[in-house]
């Protein structure tokens, strides 16, 4: 790929999401450059690493990025509290926010069921690990048949859930759920985490229970929607599995005893930085690089995204 | 040994057993039997705390905050408490119990994830609420790390930390080792515990917890809980006041309530029966049971063997998905 046809891109964060996501965009750049790897705090790992594969990296934030006008993707993996103050400046200089954090100051996007609808935002919010994990599932069912329901189940090793995740428990369920409604085409979305503890390290695991209007669910066109999905999330997450053909189950729902369809997914992460089970980590980046490059395939053909 | 206080759970470990469908009515008679008992404390949620009416946990006859409502409004001496698992519950469902009257919070944890809770224990305090701390699945891990995890929730404002055994795995000398260093790692925290009889020790845990220094210690009536079912509060107070340590509690007025207000709406006695024992013996939490039950059955699997291989495979609460999972796979490899 020639460089003048690239989009430039920076990572904001040098934590181990920013580092995990740097080895991604070097790996498999698409039409993007990575330019700037900018952090805050100057011992940091991150930033070492980052000068190490020759990407110039900066303790100074968000001010040396705003210093590079041909900057004109940014990936947020700070923190909630962070992306509040950088959003609306980030905003001002017309550069693109894909943001890691669990703000969500701009709209959801979850890349596999995105029909270019992002693409003429400012900002956009990747939702949670466990909503990256599942909506696509979900949406693979709802575009069959409309659902009334939707509860997903994240279990992540304790090892991978880092104190943003522990502290922001409550946000991560709240978030899910909204996810699950808003990308997913549920009525109703509930979410639930567990952690396991279990050495050595589970990989991601995630169960999502889906609750048609209607009670006759047309089991081949479902199975058949969801196996097309499973392959356009591999696309960009490789290590996305369900696990057998979803299952029909009778049982207790908020609706009555209906059928639900249950599928059992698990994601194993691609090890680019972080390790392989911390799949719940790897789909996050993975997904900040998909919609990283279906925004920079947007800028490149000349169409620059609209406030 | 002195008098522990007594927290009676029948009303959410029995929700398990329940399969969730206590009713206003049931509520209202069941508190009313236990605060005219001299019951101090009163649990009253969905057997997976407050939000865990859902297709993976069961869903709810009626509406837990409806039937809090219903336990605060009965009561005339006993707290009302709710239990909350963060990454369920969140402090929106916290604020809504409080709302409806509650004046205790349990919030629970994996043994190895007390950090979860900082900000429950946070908002019950500034709330005003009494507080306790469940380290689930205790049996999974040594005392010193359990003591560590105890800290940790006695550092964000909680005045009682429990072993508890959620796989109704101990043995007597294991929690007692747990509750004696629990007591001596925290500074003003008490120390609590919570059995299940899955090995038919629910009593005999509970009574060396108390001899180990044990605070505070849990109930439910007819032992109608999770798995095999717990300490039965009409036993334990039976016991208590022949050891000459009863807190205040009616044993006449315990078995009544046990006899003719529980049992007659109970839908099975549990007990340490074949299945319950393989859930004690593989050291996987208690409410699997039922699942497990049903899905062996859907798919041609013998219980014991999905709860052993959940052992096998390091579950821990609130995993009642991988039930299905591993009936599954056993189904498949049987083929």
């Amino acid at each position: 790929m020639s460089k003048e046809k690239t989009a430039k891109a920076a990572i904001l964060g040098s934590g181990n999401i920013g580092t995990d996501l740097m080895y991604k965009l070097l790996r498999k750049p698409g039409h993007m450059e990575l330019v700037l790897f900018a952090g805050i705090d100057p011992k940091s790992e991150g930033l070492s690493r980052a000068r190490a594969q020759g990407i110039h990296a900066s303790d100074r934030g968000i001010a040396e990025l705003l210093e590079d006008p041909e900057i004109q993707l940014v990936f947020d993996a700070t923190s909630a509290k962070a992306h509040k103050v950088h959003a609306p400046v980030l905003r001002q200089a017309g550069k693109i926010a894909i943001d890691l954090t669990p703000a969500a100051i701009g709209p959801y996007v979850v890349p596999a069921v995105d029909q270019g609808q992002c693409l003429g935002e400012l900002n956009v919010n990747l939702i949670t690990c466990g909503g990256q994990a599942t909506i696509p599932l979900l949406y693979a069912v709802s575009r069959i048949t409309p659902v009334a329901y939707a509860e997903m189940v994240s279990t992540i090793s304790s090892a991978s859930a880092g104190p943003g995740t522990r502290q922001n428990i409550d946000e991560f369920t709240m978030t899910t759920a909204r996810g699950l409604e808003v990308k997913g085409g549920a009525k109703k979305g509930k979410a639930i985490i567990v952690l396991n503890p279990a050495d050595p390290p589970i990989l991601m695991r995630n169960t999502l229970y889906v609750v048609a209007e209607n009670d006759e669910v047309d089991v081949n066109a479902i199975v058949q929607s969801v196996e097309q999905m499973v392959g356009e999330v591999q696309v960009y997450v490789p290590g996305y599995r369900l696990k057998g053909a979803p299952v029909m189950d009778r049982r207790a729902t908020p609706l009555g005893t209906r059928t639900v369809v249950v599928m059992l997914l698990e994601v194993e992460g691609a090890g680019d930085f972080l390790p392989k089970y911390a799949g719940n980590l790897d789909v996050m980046t993975a997904a900040a690089c998909r919609v990283g490059e279906l925004f920079a395939q947007r800028l490149l053909n000349g169409k620059e995204a609209q406030l | 040994m002195k008098a522990p206080r007594v927290v009676d759970t029948t009303l959410r470990d029995g929700s398990h057993a329940m399969r969730h469908q206590f009713t206003r009515d049931q509520v209202r008679q069941i508190v009313k039997a236990l605060d005219a008992a001299g019951v101090p404390v009163i649990e009253v949620s969905h057997g997976d705390g407050l939000a865990g009416s859902s297709v993976q946990y069961g869903v709810s006859h009626t509406s837990e905050m409806e039937l809090i409502a219903e336990a605060c409004a009965t009561a005339t001496k006993a707290k009302i408490a709710a239990l909350l698992l963060p990454g369920v519950g969140t402090r929106n469902e916290l604020k809504e119990a409080v709302a409806r009257g509650i004046q205790m919070v349990r919030v629970a944890t994996q043994c190895t994830e007390a950090d979860l809770s900082e900000q429950h224990f946070g908002m019950a305090k500034e709330m005003g609420l009494e507080t306790a701390g469940f380290l689930m699945m205790s049996h999974m891990r040594p005392p010193e790390i359990l003591a560590e995890q105890a800290r940790l929730m006695e550092s964000y404002g909680c005045d009682c930390v429990y072993v508890v055994d959620s796989a109704g795995a101990l043995l007597p000398e294991g929690a007692a080792a747990r509750v004696r260093t629990l007591k001596q790692a925290l500074a003003k925290a008490k120390v609590g515990f919570h059995a299940h009889n899955n090995l038919g020790l629910g009593i005999g845990n509970t009574l060396a917890a108390l001899e180990a220094g044990a605070d505070w210690v849990d109930g439910t009536l007819r032992g109608f809980g999770a798995g095999a079912g717990n300490a039965a509060t009409e036993l334990l107070a039976a016991v208590l006041d022949k050891l000459g340590c009863n807190p205040g509690l009616d044993v006449f007025r315990l078995l009544e309530a046990a006899e003719f207000v529980l049992a007659p709406i109970m839908p099975f006695q549990p007990i340490p029966d074949r299945d319950a024992i393989a859930i004690g013996y593989a050291g996987v939490y208690s409410t699997f049971l039922l699942h497990a039950k049903r899905l062996g059955e859907k798919y041609g699997v013998d219980p014991v063997a999905i709860l052993v291989e959940l052992g096998r495979r390091k579950t821990m609460a609130g995993q009642e998905d991988m039930i299905l999972d591993v009936a599954l796979d056993l189904a498949h490899k049987s083929k």
